[in-house]
């Protein structure tokens, strides 16, 4: 009876999840069954205690549940909607082992942020202004972690980020069946009612120098992501309709994309691929495909993600590898070849297996890179093989003022772990700060 | 399929399920749609003196989202005219000659106010009557209702005064708002009572409104106690219908079983603590008089899955599973046993058995991440707390564990020949902070 009430279908390519009823979320708090040592809050990387804020739902007392769950998780509304639940808190989910559908946890952590963060309900922090002042180095997930946390301790705090919008990929990179633009920058303004202060179009390095940061703060975070998806070297590559697919996501966000008729291929196999082959076919391109070198258990995307696609008319392209995009002007056709694995396990080329996909567009999602040499600004901050950012325990890099996470420093997971970095690193500064100032 | 058909004191009815005296009783045209269901009697919406109603007149207990649990209500017996419902009855009673019709009376407390009242509905053609002795709200203000049933005196002086008007039987309605059941019912016996009906609704405020402080159900700026009936008040009327059943002066008077009934497996448990029939009323103000037919087949199913060919077999059954205390087997050693495989780590039984009972259940985190429980032998007292909260069907079982110890009661135990040694009980509560 319930799997018939929060069965959620997915419209059209624009609409988000419908947040939830009173009525529904209550018949879903009820069947929570408040476990001890709960394995959802274990799965959580943010440790929200999950049926804390669940139990509260059931209580009627949302203003307490809004508060459990961004005590934990100050960015607990676009978690809710962005998070891979299926495989953190939901797939935790006791029930599931009952062979039952897992508590809907995402929407029910939405309905009870949403009118703390969206609406007028004021959650009301209580502080003491320290006199200490911390730059944040990007204003996406991870820097409003950090930020807003910071602000609850007392701390001034300002954020600096190069693009025109703050919210990092929460407002630029998020599939918007997921979350929509508007969403994001509605939950950045709550952040900034904490007391954080944000200045975008602000480029560290241009716009302000890092020598003015360091003498404007008293420590820094840097929770700068990570950069574009960078040109495979293939011939054709600077053809009209070839581009990065995070682009491609921030164009679908801003409503600047018309897909009808378009025939669009996807390279890559991780969820940046999974949200744009389905999103493109969500908005009505006419054919989309994904092509991946690879089998379909070896991607990195989640399975729930890629079910999705699959159910949006999307269609797989397995052990391929594109060589060359053909065109005049613009793309005509994606060229590749045949993939297997050699008898001492490495991933060849098939000889003689060349052919056409027909396509108008040709999307690269076949990962960031690193941003090596924007990092190279910070002295002390150093960087690992992997273009990582190298941090101890608590988020402090090489250099005892300079405090990082986030993508940069994991190399690219979901918002909830960097929101974790950035908590995290929040109370490392604190520390510090007060042991500097010998309190 | 079993024979559901009964016999409560010389009235034949063709099932033991009635409809109590309530909202859904209130009109013969509801009465007539409910034997059509498959009702086999139904007990008239109290006639009696002249009442008007408030609006506002019921409110509802919901527990973890599952609306109505217990109801409460202020509505008073019958705003209908008399001589309306004595047409209604006569009618109903000819189209529906095999189906019961008992009628609930309430008037003031004279011998020719009942006697005028009793005339009409025996000539309407009522099998029987039901004196309400039980109304908790309103009418008990005025000298009626529970005010009657909360003195035995007046119960048995009224259940005379009926007795002695009526040529049909009497059934006495009993209010659960008193300390001792018995006292009431052994009062309608002596007055003569045929049959008892039992429970009435218990004095309730369900809630109050947060906003205007008011209880519900709000009337204007005010409330007032009311009844409470529903699944939430059943245990209640099952210990006090056991306890007539099982009292050697009311063993064999029938008993109409009342409170929080809905499912077969209700009808089941009033029939085996000595019920002959059962009324319903708050299931039905829920779901609608189609609820019978659910009971119909699954009683018939249950009976048929005993052997039983008739429901009487079933009456009384658990009478005499019901003892005092102290009659109980004190060297009835069980444990609880958890199936691992069927186990999903949910941990209540753990924190319900460390917070709530006995600190039986050891729970650690299991290589893979899970909650692990396991109950700690010696300390279970075998409490089924642990049972009662896991969420997984068979998943702890109470297994009885026989060390050759000998039933022993308290009664034997503290007499000067006890039959055994008491079997060893776990030591708790040793220290402060290292359980």
């Amino acid at each position: 009876m319930n799997q018939m009430m929060t069965t959620t279908v997915v419209m059209g390519g624009l609409a988000p999840q419908p947040t939830m009823s009173h009525d529904e979320a209550l018949v879903e708090a009820h069947r929570c069954l408040m476990c001890w040592d709960a394995p959802c809050t274990r799965a959580c990387p943010t440790t929200i205690d999950v049926p804390g804020f669940i139990k509260r739902i059931a209580n009627d007392d949302l203003l307490g549940s809004a508060r459990t769950i961004l005590e934990s998780n100050i960015l607990g509304a676009s978690c809710a909607r962005v998070c891979p639940t299926e495989v953190l808190c939901a797939g935790a989910c006791v029930l599931n082992d009952l062979h039952e559908r897992p508590i809907d946890i995402g929407r029910l952590q939405a309905y009870a942020t949403d009118d703390v963060v969206f609406g007028d309900i004021e959650l009301s922090v209580e502080s003491v202004q320290s006199g200490a002042s911390v730059g944040v180095v990007g204003a996406g997930p991870a820097g409003l972690s950090c930020g807003a946390e910071l602000a609850k301790l007392g701390h001034a705090v300002v954020l600096y980020d190069a693009r025109r919008q703050p919210g990092g990929l929460n407002t630029y990179g998020v599939a918007n069946y997921k979350m929509d633009m508007a969403t994001s920058l509605r939950e950045v303004e709550f952040v900034q009612g904490l007391g954080v202060e944000i200045r975008t179009s602000t480029a560290v390095g241009t716009d302000v120098s890092v020598g003015q940061l360091s003498a404007d703060h008293d420590a820094l975070f840097l929770g700068v992501g990570l950069g574009s998806v960078p040109p495979l070297g293939l011939p054709g590559e600077d053809l009209g309709g070839v581009g990065d697919a995070l682009d491609f996501i921030a164009d679908v966000r801003a409503g600047k994309v018309d897909l009808v008729g378009e025939r669009v291929a996807v390279i890559g196999g991780g969820n940046t691929a999974i949200d744009a082959v389905s999103q493109a076919s969500r908005l009505g391109a006419e054919r989309v495909y994904l092509v991946y070198r690879r089998d379909r258990d070896e991607m990195k995307a989640y399975p729930h993600d890629i079910e999705r696609a699959l159910s949006s008319g999307v269609e797989f392209i397995h052990w391929s590898a594109p060589i060359r995009i053909e065109g005049e002007g613009s793309v005509s056709a994606l060229v590749c070849e045949r993939t297997e694995y050699s008898s001492d396990g490495d991933l060849v080329s098939v000889p003689d297996s060349e052919y056409r996909i027909p396509v108008t567009m040709v999307l690269r999602a076949t990962g960031q890179e690193k941003r090596v040499g924007f990092l190279d600004q910070f002295d002390g901050v150093e960087t690992d093989h992997g273009g990582r950012v190298v941090v101890d325990d608590a988020f402090r890099t090489g250099n005892p003022g300079i405090w990082a996470g986030g993508d940069c420093v994991n190399g690219g997971k979901e918002v909830v772990n960097a929101v974790a970095h950035g908590k995290a690193a929040a109370m490392s500064i604190d520390a510090a700060l007060r042991a500097a100032a010998g309190k | 399929m079993a024979d559901l058909s009964v016999n409560i004191c010389g009235i034949e009815s063709p099932n033991p399920f009635w409809l109590a005296s309530a909202p859904p009783t209130n009109t013969g045209d509801q009465i007539a749609r409910a034997f059509e269901a498959g009702w086999g009697g139904a007990v008239w919406k109290t006639l009696g003196v002249a009442v008007e109603n408030v609006y506002s007149r019921y409110s509802s207990v919901d527990i973890n989202g599952q609306r109505m649990m217990g109801l409460n209500n202020i509505e008073l017996i019958t705003d209908r005219s008399l001589e309306d419902n004595l047409v209604e009855i006569q009618e109903v009673k000819k189209r529906y000659p095999d189906h019961v019709v008992v009628v609930s009376l309430m008037v003031d407390s004279n011998p020719d106010a009942w006697d005028v009242i009793i005339k009409q509905v025996e000539q309407a053609g009522a099998d029987a009557i039901e004196l309400n002795f039980g109304c908790p709200h309103g009418m008990s203000e005025r000298g009626m209702g529970a005010a009657v049933g909360q003195v035995p005196e007046y119960t048995c002086d009224i259940t005379g005064w009926a007795k002695a008007s009526a040529t049909v039987p009497v059934f006495v309605k009993l209010t659960p708002n008193i300390t001792d059941i018995t006292v009431a019912a052994r009062a309608a016996k002596n007055g003569g009572a045929d049959a008892v009906s039992l429970i009435n609704t218990i004095n309730s405020i369900t809630g109050v409104d947060l906003d205007s402080f008011v209880p519900r159900p709000v009337v204007g700026d005010m409330s007032s106690h009311g009844g409470y009936c529903g699944p939430a008040v059943k245990p209640i009327a099952l210990n006090m219908v056991a306890a007539i059943a099982a009292d050697p002066f009311t063993e064999d008077l029938p008993i109409s079983g009342i409170g929080g009934i809905g499912l077969w497996q209700d009808v089941a448990e009033y029939i085996l603590l000595g019920s002959t029939t059962i009324q319903v009323a708050t299931a039905v103000m829920h779901y609608g008089f189609r609820i019978v037919e659910d009971m119909h087949e699954g009683l018939s199913n249950y009976l048929d899955s005993k052997g039983m060919a008739s429901v009487n077999e079933l009456r009384g059954l658990s009478v005499n599973k019901v003892t005092d205390w102290q009659s109980l087997d004190i060297n009835y050693i069980i444990k609880a046993e958890i199936d691992q495989d069927k186990c999903i780590n949910c941990g209540l039984c753990y924190i319900a058995c460390f917070d709530g009972a006995h600190q039986a259940i050891s729970a650690e985190r299991s290589a893979d991440g899970k909650t692990k429980v396991a109950i700690i032998e010696d300390l279970c007292v075998g409490c089924n707390l642990c049972s009662l909260v896991c969420p997984v069907q068979g998943c702890i079982e109470m297994v009885e564990r026989d060390h050759g110890q000998t039933h022993m009661t308290w009664n034997e135990y503290v007499s000067d020949d006890k039959p055994a040694e008491l079997y060893p009980r776990p030591k708790h509560g040793i220290t402060i902070g290292q359980a």
